[in-house]
């Protein structure tokens, strides 16, 4: 069985990237719905903070079983 | 409030959290193979896996909305809840009280009931528990379905069928395993989804010392104002929150609830049984730098009229409860509202599979195979678990619909758990320290304590007579009632046990090896270094609890 944290890694991963993804393209196309402090773009930084955190808990455990 | 229109983005975020629980449903099907699988996951889990299901089992709709609209009410009192009330218990259950549990092979806290004293007092306490589960787990029906509607703008029915349904599913396919996957999942998005909250509202504000110094002086401190109730948000004298809440309500919930000890039991060993809650301490410590910051900062926007944030206002009432979805709204662009929006959902959907996964083990070991089917297989059982968990879902989907009824979820939490949680711990820890506490006592007591909270929250609901009788104040909250109510409910049992036990027959001392302290020979820890030892860790977590109290004072 694949332990919990590739699980977690995995879904990280995922969402980090569509959510980077999401602020790379609001960054050239600015969204209608204005958000407070949208001038400092959360999420870019969120989702790559959110890649690294689930990318390290991927590559670690992608090989394990417990 | 105008329900915001989620990207297609937000959907598919949304939608990879929902393949993944039902996906984790099916994948672990397959190694869920007897009993011991679906009910205690195996008893196979690290210390990790299992203090961090422990954690995340209590971190549903009580912890997010209820918690930040709580704030928003009571002001930085409620961070009380995450340290005086939660931690000074969990290091209890780790050091003293999980030896008994764990090395006693119970596959539930109603278990122990029936090995310590008898079997009447098992499926008393089976009972009032499962009772208490489904009441709790339809909160977080409520919860969902109130996150559904505000940001969505979608049917409440709908909502509260649509989570329920999804619930059922994965637990009803792998039990507790299921259960305990999803809630560690739903740490991790908590903390990724809400915590930007907190960094975003510090941004936009300046800094954290600016946003307490928004608020007035009854909201902003921890204990510094509780010598006089009226000076303090929670209308609450320090007595009321160390008696009530920090001893009864806290050690009687951490210590006691299934809900969150059964995650501990899914240990591998005693000592990673052990270190589940004293691992869990730490997280639990650290999440008022989510949901309490993120009320204050609330109460700090709405005191700046040129902010624009306003709570929502249900039949000329302020829905407080809405807090927390104002600040995803206001902070969070396309994207980034549909990871919290998930952070929510898995907090409530993990929430509810928690209760209905302690459900059916309640209810297939403590009321179906005590009472009703005595002789039933391990197949059967396993069959029973499966049905019981649709069954549960079936039932709190009615509960949620009286939750609607309160005016924030956490006061309405708390009521329960002073109902069935306060008394049941003086049973337990009589029980697990003192050898002559007799059978009859220890049921009588409970009955007594259980009938006693529940007849004071109804003489308080339909005026039969004043809050101040049992608060000893002249000013008082529905949350500081709470924390007297389970003051004096534990003290009913507590006195009725300790009485009857005076005068009736006793069990023998050997039956109890194993059960009580001071009958059973200590022998963990022996050969480990002292910086690897529970009680190493439990020190450590006791200090940063201390630590943290005097700066928020």
């Amino acid at each position: 069985m694949k332990p919990i944290w590739f699980f977690v890694g995995l879904i990280l991963l995922a969402m980090g990237g569509l959510i980077f993804l999401t602020g790379i393209y609001l960054l050239i196309v600015p969204s209608a719905r204005e958000t407070v402090l949208s001038n400092i773009h959360p999420n870019i930084w969120w989702g790559i903070i959110m890649m690294v955190f689930g990318g390290i808990m991927f590559i670690k455990t992608r090989k394990q079983t417990v | 409030m105008e329900a915001i229109g989620l990207t297609s983005v937000d959907w598919v975020i949304i939608l990879i959290y929902f393949s993944f629980v039902i996906g984790i449903g099916f994948y672990l099907k397959r190694f869920t193979k007897s009993q011991e699988d679906f009910f205690l996951a195996g008893r196979k889990n690290s210390s990790w896996v299992a203090g961090l299901a422990f954690l995340s089992a209590n971190l549903g709709a009580l912890e997010l909305l209820g918690m930040t609209g709580n704030t928003f009410k009571y002001g930085m009192y409620v961070a009380h809840f995450y340290w005086i009330g939660a931690i000074p218990a969990m290091l209890f259950l780790g050091i003293f009280m999980m030896p008994f549990y764990y090395s006693s092979k119970i596959s539930s806290i109603p278990g122990y009931l029936k090995l310590r004293f008898d079997e009447k007092t098992r499926v008393l306490n089976g009972i009032a528990f499962a009772f208490m589960t489904l009441l709790v787990s339809g909160i977080n029906l409520y919860a969902m379905a109130l996150v559904l509607h505000t940001f969505l703008g979608w049917n409440w029915n709908v909502s509260m069928w649509a989570s329920a349904i999804t619930v059922a599913s994965y637990v009803t396919l792998s039990g507790l395993m299921s259960a305990i996957f999803t809630e560690i999942i739903q740490f991790f998005l908590i903390w990724f989804g809400l915590f930007l909250v907190s960094i975003m509202g510090i941004i936009e504000i300046g800094s954290v010392d600016q946003i307490l110094s928004r608020l007035p002086q009854s909201m902003n401190t921890l204990w510094s104002t509780s010598g006089n109730p009226m000076q303090n948000g929670m209308l609450v004298h320090w007595s009321g929150i160390v008696l009530g809440l920090g001893f009864v309500l806290s050690f009687g919930y951490w210590t006691t609830d299934f809900l969150v000890v059964q995650r501990a039991f899914s240990a591998k060993d005693l000592r990673s049984a052990r270190m589940t809650p004293l691992l869990a301490s730490f997280f639990k410590m650290a999440l008022p730098f989510i949901v309490i910051l993120a009320g204050l900062i609330a109460i700090a926007l709405s005191n700046d009229p040129k902010s624009g944030f306003k709570l929502l206002q249900d039949g000329g009432q302020v829905n407080y409860d809405s807090a927390l979805p104002l600040l995803i709204k206001r902070y969070y662009p396309s994207g980034l509202v549909g990871l919290g929006i998930t952070a929510l959902l898995a907090g409530f959907m993990a929430g509810q599979a928690g209760n209905i996964s302690a459900f059916n083990t309640v209810w297939t070991y403590d009321i179906y195979k005590s009472v009703l089917n005595k002789k039933a297989s391990d197949a059967h059982l396993l069959w029973m678990g499966r049905v019981s968990t649709i069954a549960g879902v079936i039932l709190s989907l009615g509960t949620a619909y009286w939750a609607k009824s309160f005016p924030s979820i956490m006061d309405y939490m708390q009521a329960i758990f002073s109902w069935v949680n306060a008394p049941l711990f003086a049973t337990m820890l009589l029980g697990m320290f003192v050898w002559w506490i007799t059978p009859t006592g220890a049921f009588w007591g409970l009955i007594t304590g259980m009938l006693s909270s529940f007849l004071m929250w109804m003489g308080v609901k339909f005026h039969w007579f004043n809050e101040s009788i049992i608060t000893m104040s002249s000013v008082q909250s529905d949350m500081a009632a709470n924390f007297w109510r389970a003051w004096w409910a534990w003290l009913i049992c507590f006195s009725i046990t300790l009485v009857i036990s005076l005068f009736t027959k006793k069990k023998p001392k050997e039956e109890l090896v194993g059960l009580v302290k001071g009958l059973t020979k200590i022998e963990h820890d022996r050969n480990i270094p002292f910086v690897k030892r529970p009680a190493f860790v439990a020190i450590i977590s006791f200090v940063i609890f201390i630590i943290l109290n005097i700066i928020f004072w």
